[in-house]
């Protein structure tokens, strides 16, 4: 039961990083892609009746971790404490300069929002990468199931170590750049001209970024977390997550070439939730591993108790399916590429 | 003000106070709106269609400050109250998850079409988006308003060999009589909030001479639905609450009412400040022998007052408690009042003749803030001394190991965040009403998503 919900918390983790995570890596592109006010305009329409649903999956996926992990959401909460509350801030900042940036044309009021939306989407990007860089380098857990990382300590892997040490920002700086491939890709997607060739340009040059960084993070993370040589050795069937991984950029690549936006930006998909998956699996069956091993929460001491999971699995089924429901039916009715210029617009919204 | 618990305590209030000025009014619009596009459905009337479109706005404003405001309410159990999570997660996890997987994403992906997809649904479709926009933004109200009957009120709970308390009973937890109770009368507080600030806008044309049509049709709708809502607000939701509470946390009752001393016949303090020192209030104004025939239905029963308690269960705010209370009540009864007045003179036709009583509709929009933070308030510091009412002290509800420090670092953060946030509300809701509904969009003034509608 527990490593039930263990995959499906994990599955929702993955679902909120590609939803999301385009919509991230859109505001990380932002001033790359767009030059004009009209540009940028076209960027935060591709993402505006979507972005508010994509991040509900955040909440959606801490919500399911609370219930049915209880221990794990209070014990890693409150342990990244500072960083949190800083992905508070710049939520609250992202969110603002979205709904807000097309409330008044003034040459100054939209800059101050284009600025704040991409600041904000890159810093975040960074962030939940480095979040997920250090669940995988352990936490200095000890035997009361808590911990406080400070931001930073020495910047080194010890046994007192920091949110940010040279791991940590290097997972930072491979999201970012996955999420600026992700993106790009869907924002050459949704939009036709010059907007369209820079998103198709960055997607280009990140698509090698991302290639190096997985590289060179696939081999320090052996290093860093020994558990996940061991799981791989284990069951070597969980080699399909990360090939999973691999087929998702090469098919990034390879449909470029072909010229197919949307099954692009769909092998991108399948690249985020191999590399997800394969963290997942790599650190299993601990949720949040501890620099020393003896005090990592499993999933056996952070689960809630039965009679809740089980009934939880009932309400959760039916949840997500009709979540899915909405999300198709949204995603079609919004369906197409945004026009570019006002006079397109005028005629599309002619009912307003 | 230099412990730990103290500064949690004063951050999770603060945030969760600020966060519902905005759901109090999406909630409470979400109906008037349904009520304007059902107007609109049924009269043919293209008027109704660009009030809703210009209520929606507001809402739209209002429904963003909300959803970012509200993000960190989720993280905080997490963050600043771990022992509590850790402790009762099992338990308060699910209707937190509930309402993520069945409202949110029910309200925002049809929120998103309502305000961007207007052509494309049609007619039908663009209601059917509204009354969903409605019935995610109400069970999301009711899944939270749950998880606080359950701190107020457990129920559906056993303890586990390691400590935590597991679920015995789902429905036990969803339909705890305390929730349904306090939900019916939370979201009256709601529409009440939603009433009060349509029938000022509309009071506000009215009294401008302009936007005619709409100003009339909003003091109307405000003021029909908030009379109603106003008189269930007392009777019969307010009443059943007092009397859950009497039965359930009588030292709270004392505390509220400032009953120091128990007696038969007690009276029902009006006004009058507590001195918890003397255990007297000061200067009483009192109605004899009233607080017990409200809370029994007997004038001569016998209420218990707070020295039937031993001091360690007293709430330990008992000064402030009292004033929430008060204010919330005396608040609660001058809506039916004026809502009550402002009706009677519509029922025979003069009240856009009678500007006092329009400057009145319009000038009252801030009081149902007031009155539904301070209800909540009286709920939740007359739950202390206790997190889980007579299970867990708040004492015992802290994270650990987040120092005082790094809390007030992060709650002085979220008070120049807010500040802004409040300042850019004001300014942005007061810009839609200066436009009025009358306005079309001029080009490049709609909101991003317009662009695909």
């Amino acid at each position: 039961m527990e490593t039930l919900w263990f995959c499906l918390v994990a599955v929702m983790v993955a679902l909120y990083v590609l939803f999301d995570g385009f919509d991230l890596g859109a505001g990380a592109i932002h001033f790359l892609v767009a030059r004009t006010n009209e540009e940028r305009r076209q960027v935060i329409a591709t993402i505006g009746p979507v972005w508010d649903g994509n991040e509900v999956w955040l909440l959606a996926a801490g919500g399911t971790l609370y219930f049915a992990f209880p221990l794990l959401y209070a014990s890693g909460f409150s342990g990244f404490y500072l960083p949190l509350m800083m992905v508070l801030w710049l939520l609250i900042l992202r969110g603002s300069a979205v709904e807000f940036r097309n409330h008044i044309q003034s040459p100054i009021w939209i800059p101050f929002w284009d600025f704040v939306f991409s600041a904000a989407s890159l810093l975040l990007a960074v962030f939940f990468g480095a979040a997920l860089g250090n669940v995988v380098r352990g936490v200095p857990l000890d035997d009361s199931g808590y911990f406080f990382e400070p931001l930073w300590t020495n910047f080194r892997l010890g046994d007192h170590p920091g949110i940010l040490d040279w791991y940590t920002i290097l997972v930072g700086v491979t999201a970012l750049l996955a999420l600026m491939m992700h993106g790009s890709l869907w924002v050459q997607l949704k939009t036709a001209d010059a907007v369209r060739d820079r998103s198709a340009r960055v997607a280009a040059w990140s698509w090698w970024g991302v290639l190096i960084f997985t590289g060179l993070l696939t081999m320090l993370t052996f290093s860093v977390q020994p558990q996940v040589v061991a799981n791989f050795r284990t069951w070597p069937v969980g080699y399909i997550l990360p090939a999973l991984a691999i087929a998702g950029l090469a098919g990034v690549q390879f449909e470029l070439h072909r010229g197919k936006e949307l099954n692009a930006f769909l092998a991108s998909c399948t690249y985020l939730l191999g590399m997800l998956t394969s963290v997942v699996f790599g650190v299993y069956p601990m949720v949040l591993p501890a620099r020393n091993p003896a005090y990592s929460l499993t999933i056996t001491n952070a689960k809630a108790g039965d009679y809740g999971l089980k009934i939880g699995l009932i309400w959760w089924v039916i949840g997500m399916i009709l979540a899915a429901g909405y999300f198709i039916y949204v995603y079609r009715t919004f369906a197409g590429k945004v026009p570019a210029d006002a006079a397109q617009r005028a005629d599309v919204d002619s009912d307003y | 003000m230099g412990s730990a618990v103290d500064v949690h305590r004063l951050h999770f209030a603060f945030t969760v106070t600020f966060h519902y000025l905005f759901p109090q009014l999406t909630m409470g619009l979400a109906l008037l709106i349904v009520i304007l596009k059902t107007m609109a459905l049924r009269s043919n009337d293209e008027h109704y269609n660009r009030a809703a479109r210009f209520w929606a706005k507001i809402f739209g404003i209002n429904f963003a400050l909300g959803v970012v405001t509200g993000i960190p309410m989720e993280f905080q159990f997490g963050t600043n109250w771990a022992e509590f999570s850790k402790t009762a997660g099992g338990v308060i996890g699910q209707t937190l998850a509930m309402e993520g997987i069945f409202s949110f994403f029910l309200e925002s992906s049809f929120l998103g079409l309502f305000l961007f997809g207007e052509k494309r649904l049609g007619r039908i479709g663009h209601w059917v988006s509204a009354v969903l926009v409605f019935i995610g933004s109400w069970l999301s109200g009711y899944l939270i308003v749950a998880t606080d009957a359950w701190m107020q009120h457990p129920t559906a709970y056993h303890v586990l060999p390691n400590g935590e308390i597991g679920l015995s009973s789902f429905w036990g937890l969803l339909l705890n009589p305390w929730a349904l109770a306090q939900y019916a009368h939370n979201m009256l507080g709601a529409v009440q909030t939603g009433c009060f600030v349509m029938a000022a806008v509309g009071a506000f044309y009215v009294l401008s001479k302009r936007e005619d049509f709409y100003g009339k049709t909003f003091v109307r709708i405000g003021v029909y639905v908030g009379v109603i809502a106003a008189v269930l607000q007392l009777m019969p939701t307010g009443d059943i609450q007092g009397k859950l509470i009497a039965e359930h946390q009588p030292v709270t009752l004392a505390a509220m009412e400032g009953l120091f001393v128990s007696q038969e016949g007690a009276p029902l303090a009006i006004l009058g400040q507590p001195d918890v020192q003397k255990r007297k209030l000061d200067n009483p104004l009192e109605i004899p022998s009233m607080l017990s025939f409200l809370t029994y239905k007997k004038w001569s029963a016998h209420v218990r007052g707070l020295d039937s308690f031993p001091e360690s269960d007293w709430p330990d705010t008992i000064e402030l408690l009292y004033y929430s209370y008060h204010v919330m009540v005396g608040l609660g009864t001058a809506f039916i009042a004026i809502m009550g007045l402002a009706a009677i003179l519509l029922w025979l036709q003069k009240l856009f003749e009678t500007r006092w009583m329009l400057w009145l509709l319009m000038l009252s929009a801030p009081l149902p803030y007031i009155a539904n933070t301070a209800g909540w308030m009286t709920a939740e510091l007359g739950r202390q001394p206790w997190l889980i009412y007579g299970v867990m002290r708040t004492v015992h509800g802290v994270s650990p190991r987040v120092a005082a420090g790094n809390a007030w670092f992060t709650l002085l953060g979220f008070m120049g965040m807010y500040t802004l946030l409040s300042i850019l509300w004001l300014f942005l809701v007061y810009r839609e009403i200066e436009h009025g509904p009358e306005v079309e969009e001029m080009p490049g003034t709609e909101s991003p998503a317009l662009v695909e509608a």
